[in-house]
């Protein structure tokens, strides 16, 4: 009815913090560039950023949500005018949806976070699988 | 059905993508993306309903086959749509500037 709403609004605050991690990020890299050491910067070049990987999951997840979004317009869930779900127009229906979302879109958005935690934690470990002999040659 | 077809353009559009990583030049992840988080929601829409209709889930009607996977082209269709939108106006090669520069 419209589960994808539930991953939406993740994926809104998702973009939100990503940007948030980026200013951040850009501005402790000067300070970090002062310290201009070859084998940190080798470090820093070999390791992704956090906020390049809160990207994969806001990217899966307003993926996911638009095409999502298409098949509830196929179904006539989503309507192009007010109040633009079908099931907000009477309490009964609208009693359904909240249940849906409350099920459904909470185990898709759960599910997608769970997907990305194993992508990230399996990035992390090449990445340490990587800096092993930089470290070692140190 | 919808999941399935959703399925396999995930598993295409990823095998594109890997063949030319780490060069994202194309902008194939954008596919990627999208094709695998609709096909992860699926999924779950599709335990649910599973828990719903039991084995009937695995036999569906001839027309609720044929609409979804109406649905399912339509949904590769659409996203291919937005990959080319967003790789149009991203232009990582430079050809639609150029292009439009020539003129």
């Amino acid at each position: 009815m419209a589960c994808f709403l539930v991953p939406a609004t993740e994926a809104l605050i998702v973009t939100v913090a990503t940007q948030v991690l980026i200013a951040r990020e850009n501005k402790l890299l000067p300070k970090f560039k002062r310290e201009d050491s070859a084998a940190l910067s080798t470090e820093a070049e070999m390791k992704t950023p956090f906020s390049k990987k809160l990207r994969w999951l806001s990217n899966l997840l307003w993926g996911g949500s638009f095409l999502l979004a298409f098949e509830h317009v196929w179904h006539g869930e989503v309507v192009p005018w007010f109040p633009f779900l079908t099931a907000a127009s009477n309490p009964a229906d609208t009693a359904g949806m909240l249940h849906e979302m409350s099920t459904v879109g909470v185990a898709m958005a759960v599910l997608v976070t769970a997907v990305w935690v194993a992508m990230v934690v399996f990035s992390g470990a090449m990445e340490k699988n990587a800096l092993k002999p930089v470290k070692a040659a140190r | 059905m919808t999941l399935l077809v959703t399925v396999f353009a995930a598993v295409f559009s990823t095998v594109a993508w890997y063949k030319k990583a780490p060069n994202d030049d194309m902008k194939l992840s954008i596919l990627c993306y999208l094709y695998w988080g609709a096909s992860i929601m699926w999924f779950v829409d599709a335990i649910f309903e599973y828990a719903e209709l039991k084995a009937a889930y695995f036999t569906p009607s001839l027309e609720t086959m044929a609409n979804d996977l109406y649905l399912g082209l339509s949904v590769v269709a659409l996203g291919l749509v937005v990959w080319l939108v967003v790789l149009l106006i991203k232009d990582p090669k430079g050809v639609v500037k150029a292009a439009l520069k020539r003129k």
